[in-house]
């Protein structure tokens, strides 16, 4: 099992949500989450002063797949989620040791 | 000027608004309903503002903040009324004493009665002019306290309120706008509280700004709006409230409540297109922020002037304060202060635009109880706005100042670093506005 990470960007997530849904993904999370990398902050204007603003938001998703799925759902991400601009996100993928489902109990590859 | 037999000034203006006189003139102090439910209308307008001005305030500070510094507006609304009954009305309005202070024979409203007082309004019942005059001084302090949000503490907030609405507050109010007040008998005129209510409360939020210090971890540390829809709800509030603040200040319905009814709006149109236009010219955006902050200044600006100028001079008065106290808030991070809402950036230099305005353009043909002013060949009146300003300036700055600097002595006057990092919401009230 692999958990995949996706820092986007917030408008692309409804497109992208929906193509994974097409690939055969169950379920996700969802974050509202800020933070920069070489795309850098910007700026904003209040009361006649301008800010900067090293923090910009993002969208964090985040799905665990059987290893079988990674790389569709990172094809899927990844060709979705690109505008060719500076601060199209990343994407990370990660070993998840086990998987429970609250409801029924059930482990591993059943669970996810 | 809401002091002077307000039926006379009403009837003035009517005839040159083209409308019909349609009463008759009586020198008898006689309760009127119309004027009376006008103004106890305005007086419940006014009340509206202080928790407007908290959803204004409240939407301009950081999360964290957001429900210390909305009570710190609406408190006033519990601390000052009753100061007012006990001995605040008193103080401002009641027998003169040398021309610098009311004595206590009013003290619990005491002989302030359902009878009309022939000095102040004489067509309602004087507690209706008491109750109207109450909601002014509360929402002054209320104004002060965007000096120092996000850092004071509540329960010295509250002295300091009682101790300025007494020391500062009504002495100030007695010599503008009481009968025997040494400033009225100058002919200072303010017709609904730019020096009393705003100048007053821009120096003391300079005052107050400049003593209790910065933010911690400002200016490095961008401090931004967290909620700028609540600021844009609360700006409507204060502008629709503000016409009882201002029409209501001619004390009766009818034709000076209509002049200073349109010069109100008129100017605070001008103010939010005064403030865009730079703003956009200056920063290459025009912002909603920018607006709302605009509008308030053209509200503070047109507050003296209201009932003494006709509609162009106030669209004048408005865009120049638009335009001015967008550069005075810009100012204020070279001046090194950290007056976190911009109370004195809007109302303080907003106040002394008004005032100045009023000397400058302020005709007996609107309101035959006021003067001419400089551009209708009056130029002894500029001077005594002016020196209205001077005095108004530095009462309320040395008085602020020194309260602070005796209640900081006495109990501390600022929240701690942990307090301040965690956010008053919680540190100082125990809950929050915004959960899971």
């Amino acid at each position: 099992m692999k958990k995949i990470e996706a820092i986007i960007k917030p408008f692309k997530l409804t497109e992208v949500k929906d193509r994974l849904i097409e690939i055969g993904v169950q379920g996700m999370t969802v974050t509202e989450v800020k933070g920069f990398g070489r795309q850098k902050g910007h700026t904003e204007l209040y009361r006649g002063t301008e800010y900067n603003i090293d923090f910009l938001p993002k969208i964090k998703l985040e799905i665990v797949v059987i290893e079988e799925q990674v790389e569709k759902v990172i094809e899927a991400i990844s060709g979705i989620a690109h505008t060719g601009q500076i601060g199209d996100g990343k994407i990370f993928v990660s070993s998840i040791d086990e998987t429970i489902r609250v409801r029924t109990k059930e482990r591993g590859k059943d669970a996810v | 000027m809401r002091c002077n037999s307000a039926k006379v000034m009403a009837v003035g203006t009517l005839f040159l608004l083209g409308a019909t006189p349609a009463f008759a003139e009586t020198a008898v102090s006689r309760v009127d309903t119309g004027d009376t439910a006008w103004v106890l209308l305005s007086a419940a307008l006014v009340m509206l503002m202080t928790p407007g001005l908290a959803i204004f305030y409240g939407g301009m500070v950081r999360r964290k903040n957001i429900l210390g510094t909305m009570l710190q507006s609406f408190i006033a609304l519990g601390v000052v009324s009753i100061q007012w009954a006990l001995i605040g009305y008193s103080l401002s309005f009641g027998p003169d004493l040398h021309g610098i202070i009311g004595d206590l024979s009013w003290a619990g409203l005491r002989g302030v009665g359902l009878e009309p007082n022939a000095d102040y309004a004489p067509t309602i019942p004087h507690q209706a002019f008491m109750a109207f005059q109450m909601m002014f001084a509360v929402i002054t302090p209320a104004v002060i306290s965007g000096a120092f949000a996000e850092r004071f503490k509540f329960g010295a907030y509250l002295l300091f309120v009682i101790f300025w609405t007494t020391l500062v507050y009504d002495p100030l109010c007695h010599w503008v706008w009481a009968k025997g007040g040494w400033l009225h008998g100058m002919g200072v005129l303010d017709f609904a509280g730019g020096i009393v209510v705003e100048i007053n409360s821009g120096m003391s939020a300079l005052a107050a700004a400049w003593f209790i210090g910065s933010r911690r971890g400002y200016p490095h540390e961008p401090m931004l709006p967290h909620n700028l829809p609540l600021t844009l709800l609360g700006g409507g509030l204060l502008w629709f409230g503000w016409f009882g603040f201002n029409a209501g200040s001619a004390v009766a319905s009818g034709g000076l409540a209509t002049a200073a009814f349109v010069a109100t709006h008129l100017a605070t149109a001008a103010a939010v297109m005064g403030w865009l236009l730079v703003e956009w010219k200056h920063r290459g955006k025009p912002t909603l922020l920018g607006a709302v902050s605009g509008a308030v200044a053209g509200l503070v600006a047109i507050t003296p002037a209201c009932g003494f100028v006709g509609p162009v001079a106030a669209i004048t008065i408005g865009l120049v304060a638009g335009a001015v106290c967008y550069g005075a808030v810009v100012a204020k991070f070279r001046m090194g202060y950290d007056d976190t809402l911009d109370a004195f950036g809007v109302h303080g230099i907003g106040g002394m635009i008004g005032m100045v305005g009023t000397g400058l353009f302020a005709a007996v043909a609107i309101n035959a109880a006021g003067a001419d002013g400089f551009f209708n060949g009056g130029a002894a009146l500029l001077g005594k706005q002016v020196l209205g300003i001077a005095v108004g300036a530095a009462w309320a700055f040395g008085g602020t100042y020194v309260i602070l600097k005796v209640l900081d002595k006495a109990v501390g006057i600022r929240v701690t670093r942990e307090e301040e990092t965690q956010g008053l919401d919680l540190a100082q009230h125990g809950e929050n506005a915004y959960t899971m």
